[in-house]
């Protein structure tokens, strides 16, 4: 077998011992004894110059994709430009060198930040309260049927443990729901991509906890039925959770509170254009309804003394009644999520949100225009901030997986693909509204192309990509020989 | 102002394209009587303006690097974060990017992950790390999971230290409320003074994880090796939460036997930004790696024969495995990872080192410097890190009142958490603490006495 071919080492086959990065001054006070029974003999890090690991992460930094250098029309993540001047605001040294355990009168620029964010993402989306500790999307759902758990609890309500979920739902809504042995029962969809209102019907009892619910969904497809939906859940007894992941389209446009939603997760990171990181961090606020405002996580942040013309209000942390409890250590994403996203809605106001979710959903349609007589889209219909279309032709073995990959031969990241399962090889695309008309004219241009090449060339697709600077990956490997560090820690002592 | 690259005229011929009039017409699908509500936001700020108001904002707080002296630590740590990770975290190639889940155009991001994985694997003394999860607290819940999956739910006992943070108590209280777990030794009115194999006394055949926590609360440093071999020999799994500083001196819990190792990465270069977001790591034995909850890089080849990395085992997560996933969990801290890695590769073997005897010296001059001021003392005589539990015999608040006035922000209330620990505060000390600090808040503590 063939050593495969390096094309970055690691920091480890990099280091060379006796080489140093960053040192520290010398001890400025008297050296005590360390416990040496408690020490370890040695520690393999590596030993690199600076210089070594600038040219090194720079290397590997251009391997990456990103949203600042090209279209990223990932669905269902909306991958939007982040405003450069969020990366500044949150670095300010006030918000980068305040420890979360600070006396409250010294973080009130902190607290006043909070206090404002759970406002305004109340005012944006309907709900009564708001807590901004969820770490991500998932960990917002998390939460939020922690609440509705509670909730039934509270009455005296324990025979409901069934949670409805549409066959189009990401897959955090059932684990989230796993987490807490309830049941799924998932409910289908019709033909128009809305839920199927007589499957719904059906499944309504008196052992629903409630139903999640994303909406616009998965297919990019804003419920017909909304309305109907919402009002059988809650006549058996349920609680409407929506997911917000689609909030996007939402901005200005309808308030999922007003809708009647009980319970729904923020991803600032999407939708308020915290940048993705690669994946994470990301931040993942929920609003809820009246009836669920005792049992959101604590601490709250709100006002302990009223401030009047002259004084400002001093902010602190308030503990809910029936408090869930505490969903992470100290308060959330607070650096990195909430002060970008408050400078990004700070930049934007009523009129600037409601810009966002209109011209996301024309970007989208706009594209289903140009591509809905190439590529078969199932649920065809006037979307909102993305649609779903099938990675597959008549009498082709092209798939979806390999019309991915041929993109980025057109220097384009993919659309996500074999989601939502509802639609056989999909392809699904999310423009957002941070592209301009040239690009998603390019982009369509390169799908045609495609689709062409598909009849013409399968095999450049099915070998694609060709243009990047690795090919596709062997991930039965991966899996079958879980090489996961640099080295095999089996054969390393750490007492040699 | 927006970031809508579209013109009036592109906008316009984009709306014949569709087939619709105007931009309002593509939310028919929405009930009427909800449809564009008139939000209550302040108008739209210019970047000038905006960069002003959250500069105000940001200097309505007090921070640890002018404006105050901080011996507080309790989780979060005051550390010097080398100026090249913020360079490279500003390349918009890492931090624009999503998930990796298209390895061919990801590989910086991948390669970063992998190399994060063995520089946990590295500092732990375990067999393999995961990409990470949100925070110390909610890894340490993540623990738990993965012995209860480990047990397919047959055990349902858990042993949790009363040293253990007190935050991730209440996170693992929070995230097992619907297993039906037993949590036992969770109790703050435990005898704190306790020899940590006292706990093995709570360990039954019913336990499927001991959590402790090294060094504990307090900082004090146990060798947890008897302990594990007691929780072993009833089959338990057992969960070491752990300092990554302390790590670079002392015996890692991978030599002591642990079967998971966790903790808060944050004192990995990581700014402590108010709580977050920071990492949180979660190292293993390979044993266990198919209950483990989170992401995972794994080396593998391209079809060119180069060496490259992809996410692997996904068919634990819960894009695959829906309700049975081993969590739900879809991210990891990428961005956050990345920086701890470059923080562990830049200090290096030597640095990461130096690091932790400075915390080690100056916590223990200051702890030398306090228990002389009269009235105060050491509360444990156990071998420390870079924390102590300081006896101050008045009311904390009472006392970090009088030094907030001096510029210092004090040591951590333990008396909120645990009641025989009233007048207690907690003080930590790292390399950013000059032993001119230490003397200020020993002159101050001083002065208070007199008061």
């Amino acid at each position: 077998m063939t050593e495969p071919k390096i094309v970055e080492p690691t920091l480890f086959d990099l280091s060379s011992p006796g080489r140093v990065g960053v040192t520290f001054p010398a001890p400025d006070v008297p050296c005590a004894d360390l416990p040496t029974d408690l020490l370890r003999e040695d520690l393999p890090l590596p030993e690199l110059a600076e210089v070594d690991v600038v040219r090194h992460y720079m290397r590997l930094s251009k391997f990456n994709y990103s949203v600042d250098s090209g279209f990223y029309p990932l669905g269902s993540c909306t991958m939007k430009y982040n405003p450069k001047i969020d990366e500044d605001t949150c670095r300010l040294p006030g918000f980068l060198f305040t420890h979360p355990l600070q006396p409250i009168e010294t973080v009130q620029g902190n607290l006043a930040l909070m206090y404002q964010m759970q406002e305004w993402l109340k005012e944006i989306s309907g709900f009564a309260g708001v807590t901004l500790q969820p770490a991500a999307g998932a960990h917002g759902e998390f939460t939020g049927v922690l609440m509705m758990r509670a909730y039934h609890k509270a009455r005296g309500d324990h025979k409901r443990i069934k949670m409805l979920i549409p066959d189009a739902a990401h897959g955090t809504n059932p684990a989230s729901v796993g987490m807490l042995g309830m049941s799924v029962v998932t409910i289908p969809s019709d033909a128009r991509g809305n839920v199927d209102l007589a499957a719904l019907k059906a499944a309504c009892d008196d052992t629903v906890v409630g139903m999640m619910l994303t909406n616009p969904n998965t297919l990019g497809l804003f419920d017909e039925h909304i309305e109907e939906v919402i009002q059988l859940v809650k006549d058996c007894g349920g609680l409407m959770y929506g997911d917000g992941a689609n909030l996007n389209a939402l901005l200005g446009i309808v308030r999922p509170g007003d809708l009647g939603f009980d319970v729904m997760h923020f991803n600032l990171h999407k939708t308020f254009a915290v940048p993705h990181g690669g994946g994470g961090p990301g931040s993942g606020p929920v609003g809820v309804s009246q009836r669920l405002l005792d049992f959101l996580p604590e601490p709250l942040v709100g006002i302990l003394e009223e401030g009047d013309s002259e004084m400002a209000p001093l902010f602190g942390f308030v503990k809910p009644p029936q408090s869930i409890g505490r969903m992470k250590a100290f308060h959330g994403h607070f650096g990195g999520g909430l002060v970008r996203a408050y400078t990004y809605i700070a930049m934007h106001g009523p009129d600037g949100l409601k810009d966002i979710a209109q011209y996301a959903v024309l970007n989208a349609n706009y594209l289903l225009a140009r591509l809905r007589n190439i590529y078969k889209v199932p649920f065809d219909r006037i979307c909102m901030h993305e649609f779903v279309a099938e990675g597959q032709f008549e009498g082709s073995d092209v798939r979806a997986l390999d019309i991915a990959k041929r993109l980025m031969d057109y220097d384009f990241h993919p659309p996500t693909n074999y989601f939502p399962l509802i639609v056989h090889e999909a392809l699904m695309i999310e423009p957002t509204e941070t592209e301009n008309k040239d690009t998603l004219d390019a982009f369509a241009d390169a799908l045609i192309k495609i689709a062409e090449e598909a009849k013409s060339q399968p095999e450049l697709l099915h070998e694609a990509p060709h243009n990047t600077p690795f090919g596709r990956m062997d991930e039965v490997k991966a899996a079958r020989e879980l090489v996961l560090c640099c080295w095999l820690p089996e054969n390393y002592n750490e007492n040699a | 102002m927006t970031y809508i690259p579209i013109s009036p005229r592109e906008r316009d011929a984009m709306l014949a394209a569709v087939g619709v009039k105007t931009l309002d017409d593509l939310f028919e699908a929405v009930p009427a009587k909800h449809r564009f509500p008139a939000l209550d936001l302040p108008p739209a700020l210019t970047e000038m303006e905006a960069a002003a108001e959250l500069a105000d904002i940001a200097a309505a707080n007090e921070h640890v690097r002018g404006d105050l002296i901080s011996f507080l630590g309790a989780g979060m740590y005051n550390h010097y974060i080398p100026s090249v990770i913020d360079h490279m975290l500003r390349r918009g190639e890492f931090y624009t990017a999503y998930t990796p889940y298209q390895p061919e155009i990801s590989q910086g991001t991948l390669q970063a992950i992998f190399e994060y994985q063995s520089l946990i694997t590295a500092l732990t003394g375990m067999e393999l790390s995961n990409a990470s999860h949100y925070d110390g607290a909610t890894a340490t819940a993540e623990a738990v999971n993965l012995a209860f999956a480990q047990f397919r739910g047959k055990r349902k006992k858990v042993v949790v230290s009363p040293t253990v943070h007190p935050q991730y108590r209440a996170v693992l209280r929070t995230y097992t409320q619907g297993m039906e777990l037993e949590v036992a030794g969770d109790d703050p009115n435990a005898d704190l003074n306790s020899n940590p194999a006292d706990l093995a006394g709570l360990i039954d055949d019913n336990t499927m994880l001991v959590v402790v926590q090294y060094p504990d609360f307090f900082g004090r440093i146990y060798d947890y090796t008897k302990l594990i071999e007691t929780a072993h020999g009833k089959g338990a799994l057992v969960c070491v939460v752990a300092n990554p500083t302390a790590l670079a001196l002392f015996k890692t819990p991978g030599s002591m036997g642990a079967d998971i190792v966790v903790g808060e990465g944050q004192p990995l270069g990581i700014p402590m930004w108010y709580g977050g977001p920071s990492l949180g790591f979660f190292a293993t034995r390979k044993s266990y790696v198919h209950k483990m909850a989170g992401r995972l890089v794994g080396e593998t080849v391209d079809a060119r024969g180069q060496r490259s990395y992809v996410l692997t085992l996904t068919a634990r997560e819960q894009h695959i495995k829906r309700e049975r996933a081993t969590s739900n969990i879809c991210t990891n801290q990428g961005l956050l990872a990345l920086a701890s890695a470059i923080y562990m590769s830049v200090l290096g073997k030597s640095g990461m080192k130096q690091v932790a005897e400075l915390c080690y010296h100056k916590a223990h001059y200051a702890a030398e410097r306090l228990s002389q001021v009269k009235g105060m003392g050491l509360c444990f005589s156990e071998p420390f890190f870079h924390e102590f539990a300081l006896c101050v015999n008045r009311p904390v608040d009472e006392v970090n009142a009088h030094l907030l006035e001096h510029g210092i922000l004090g040591g951590y209330d333990l008396g909120q958490d645990y009641p025989a620990l009233k007048d207690h505060m907690l003080i930590a000390v790292t390399e950013m603490n000059s032993k001119e600090e230490i003397d200020v808040l020993a002159e101050v503590l001083e002065e208070v006495n007199h008061d």
